[in-house]
C-alpha cells in the first residue's frame, strides 16, 4: 500500500492528457466503427446508406452450394481469409515460439561473451516489418536470390517463392518469426534465468533426464510467459505482418497472403468500401477482446503471485 | 542459472556451444549482412550467377543515390520526428496517469483505471476506419498530427509505471510528505530517478513501435514528402526494380533500419532490467 497525497483536483489534472486521448482517439473512433457498420458507402466513399446488419450478413453468410457432385462447398470468401488467417497466425506464433525457446534454451549458458550472443540474437526486433519486406524480397528473388542457389544446389530446383500459393505465406510466416525471434527470446531468457536451480538439481541427482527435466520443470515454469507471449504474438501476426505483406507480395498468389487486416485494407482503400472495412474492424475487434480478456486474467495471476 | 550452467558445460566441452551459438547468430545475421553487402555493389555483381557474395565497389555511390532520392532525408527525418514525438509523449502521460493512480485516492478511481485498461483492446489497427474519417473532420489528414496525437497516451505504459511505483518502498513517500514535499516534487526527486529503467524499457517499445507502424501511415498520408520512411520505402523499391537497381532500394533499407538499431543497442539493458528481467523478481 502506497502513500496517500491529498489533493482534490491534481489526480485528474494528471489523468487529463491520458483520458483525452483515449476518449478522442480510442474510445470515440470504436463507438464510430460499430456505427459505420451499419452502413454502406457511396462508390465516392463519403456518402452513407443505412442498411442495418446486411454487411455483417454479407461477410458471414456461408453461401453453401451444392455442386454437380453432389458435394457443399462454401462459396463465402471471408470465410476463407478467416481460416487463412487462423492458420498464419497458428503457424507464426507456434513456430516462433518453438524456435525462441529453442535459441534461448541454447543461448542461457554462463558462457564468456554472453552478453555479445544475446545481443547478435534479439536484434532483429529493431527492424520494421516493412524493411524486412524489402530484404526477404531481394532474398528470395527466384532468379538472383541467394536462397535459391542453395536450394538449386541441395535440391535442385528453384522454387517461386513469390509466385507459389504455398510457398509465398510460408515466407511470409519465416519472414515475420525472423522479426519476432528477438523479443521473444528476451522474455524466454529472462524466464530461464528465474528458474530454481534447486528443483533442477534435485530431479538431476533423482536420475532424471535432460527430456524429463525440461518437460517437468523447465516447460511448465515457463508457462506464464509462454501464455503473455502467446498473446503478444497472436495480437503481432494479426497485425504487425501487413508492412511484410504489402511489400513482400502483396494479395498474393491465388490471393494467399490475403490475410484479415489486408483484405480490410483492400475493402477500404481500393473498394472504397467503408461499411464492410468497418464490419470487418468489428469482427477483428471481437478476436482481439477475446484474447485481452485472457491476457488480463493470465497477468493478473502473476502480479497476485508475485506479490 | 548457475548451478545448470555447470551441469550442461561438465557433459560437454564449452567449444560445442560456442560454435551452436555462432551458427544460430549466423543464420539471425544473414538477412541484414546479406542486405548491407548487396546494397554495395553494381548491376552486374548483384545479377551475377553463382551470387557474389564479397563487398562491391558501389557502397558510395548507392548510399549517396539512396539519400538523395525520394526526399529520403525528409522522410528519415520524419519518422524520427514522430517517434521521439511519441516516445516523449506516451512517456509522460503515462508516467503522470500512473502517479495519480498510484499516489491519490478519488473518485471514479477504479472506474477509470479500468477505462485505461480496456484500451489494450483496441490497437490502431482495427480502429483505421474510423480514424481515417475523424481526421477528415479535424481537417488533419496528410498532417503530422495525423501520426502522433493518436498515440500520445498509453495503457500499456500506464500499467508499467503503476507497478513500477507500487514496488517503490512507501517510506520514501511518507518521508517526503513528512519534509513538507508536494507529490509533483516527489515525481520529479524520487520518482523519476528511481524509473530511468522503466522509462528506457518503454522508450524502446515505444520508439521502435513508430518505425513498425506501416497501415495508419499509409492511409492517412498521401503526401510522399510527408510520409514515414518505411511506407515510402515501398515506393523507392518499385523504382528501384524498375530500374534495375537493387543496391539502392538495399541502400535504403539499410539506412532506415539505423535509427531504431541504435536506440535498441543504446537502451536494451535498461529494457531488459525495467521490464523483462524484473518481471519475476
Amino acid at each position: 500500500m502506497q502513500a496517500v497525497f491529498h489533493n482534490r483536483w491534481l489526480p485528474f489534472v494528471l489523468l487529463l492528457p491520458t483520458l483525452v486521448v483515449l476518449v478522442l482517439f480510442l474510445y470515440y473512433p470504436i463507438i464510430s466503427t460499430f456505427e459505420l457498420s451499419f452502413f454502406r458507402a457511396a462508390p465516392n466513399g463519403i456518402d452513407l446508406t443505412f442498411v442495418g446488419l446486411a454487411n455483417y450478413q454479407r461477410l458471414l453468410d456461408p453461401q453453401i452450394q451444392q455442386t454437380e457432385a453432389g458435394t457443399f462447398v462454401v462459396r463465402n470468401a471471408y470465410v476463407l481469409v478467416v481460416g487463412r488467417s487462423l492458420l498464419f497466425s497458428g503457424a507464426i506464433v507456434i513456430g516462433g515460439l518453438s524456435a525462441s525457446l529453442g535459441v534461448a534454451m541454447l543461448a542461457n549458458q554462463n558462457l564468456r561473451g554472453g552478453r555479445i550472443y544475446r545481443t547478435l540474437l534479439i536484434w532483429p526486433y529493431a527492424i520494421s516489418p516493412a524493411i524486412i519486406g524489402v530484404i526477404f524480397l531481394f532474398m528470395f528473388n527466384p532468379v538472383v536470390g541467394v536462397i535459391n542457389y542453395a536450394w538449386n544446389g541441395i535440391f535442385g530446383t528453384r522454387p517461386l517463392w513469390l509466385g507459389d500459393p504455398i510457398l509465398t505465406p510460408l515466407l511470409i510466416v519465416i519472414a515475420s518469426i525472423w522479426k519476432n525471434l528477438g523479443y521473444n527470446v528476451i522474455f524466454y531468457l529472462s524466464g530461464l534465468q528465474n528458474i530454481n536451480t534447486d528443483l533442477l538439481e534435485a530431479a538431476s541427482i533423482d536420475g532424471a533426464n535432460a527430456w524429463v527435466r525440461f518437460r517437468r520443470i523447465i516447460f511448465p515454469s515457463l508457462s506464464p510467459i509462454t501464455f503473455f507471449l502467446l498473446i503478444t504474438n497472436l495480437t503481432y501476426s494479426f497485425f504487425d505482418v501487413f508492412g511484410t505483406i504489402d511489400i513482400l507480395s502483396g494479395p498474393g498468389p491465388a490471393n494467399s497472403t490475403s490475410v484479415l487486416i489486408y483484405n480490410l485494407y483492400r475493402d477500404l482503400q481500393i473498394n472504397h468500401n467503408t461499411g464492410m472495412a468497418a464490419t470487418q474492424s468489428v469482427m477483428l475487434f471481437v478476436l482481439v477482446a477475446g484474447i485481452t480478456v485472457l491476457q488480463f486474467r493470465t497477468t493478473e495471476r502473476r502480479v497476485t503471485y508475485n506479490a | 542459472m548457475r548451478s545448470m550452467t555447470m551441469r550442461s558445460s561438465r557433459r560437454r566441452p564449452k567449444y560445442f556451444s560456442h560454435i551452436t551459438l555462432i551458427i544460430l547468430c549466423f543464420i539471425v545475421g544473414f538477412p541484414m549482412v546479406f542486405s548491407i553487402i548487396k546494397s554495395t555493389q553494381n548491376l552486374g555483381q548483384i545479377m551475377a550467377y553463382p551470387p557474389n557474395l564479397m563487398f562491391g565497389d558501389r557502397l558510395i555511390e548507392n548510399y549517396s543515390a539512396a539519400w538523395n532520392s525520394n526526399n529520403f532525408v525528409r522522410l528519415m527525418g520524419n519518422t524520427i520526428l514522430v517517434a521521439v514525438c511519441v516516445t516523449l509523449g506516451k512517456t509522460i502521460t503515462s508516467m503522470l496517469a500512473a502517479t495519480a493512480f498510484v499516489y491519490f485516492r478519488f473518485p471514479l478511481r477504479s472506474f477509470l483505471f479500468i477505462f485505461v485498461i480496456l484500451t489494450l483492446m483496441m490497437p490502431t489497427d482495427i480502429l483505421v476506419v474510423a480514424l481515417y474519417r475523424l481526421m477528415g473532420d479535424l481537417g488533419w489528414t496528410n498532417q503530422f498530427q495525423a501520426l502522433v496525437a493518436p498515440f500520445l497516451a498509453s495503457a500499456t505504459g500506464t500499467l508499467l509505471f503503476r507497478q513500477h511505483f507500487m514496488n517503490i518502498p512507501s517510506e520514501l513517500a511518507d518521508a517526503a510528505q513528512i519534509d513538507g514535499a508536494g507529490p509533483l516534487q516527489y515525481l520529479r526527486n524520487v520518482l523519476i530517478p528511481l524509473s530511468w529503467n522503466v522509462i528506457g524499457a518503454l522508450g524502446m517499445i515505444q520508439f521502435i513501435g513508430v518505425w513498425n507502424q506501416y497501415l495508419w501511415p499509409l492511409l492517412i498520408i498521401n503526401d510522399n514528402q510527408r510520409q514515414l520512411v518505411q511506407v515510402a520505402l515501398k515506393g523507392i523499391t518499385i523504382n528501384a526494380l524498375d530500374q534495375g537497381n537493387w543496391g539502392v532500394a538495399l541502400a535504403a533499407a539499410v539506412i532506415a533500419s539505423i535509427p531504431p538499431l541504435i536506440v535498441f543497442l543504446v537502451l536494451q539493458e535498461s529494457f531488459l532490467r525495467g521490464f523483462a528481467l524484473t518481471r519475476d523478481k
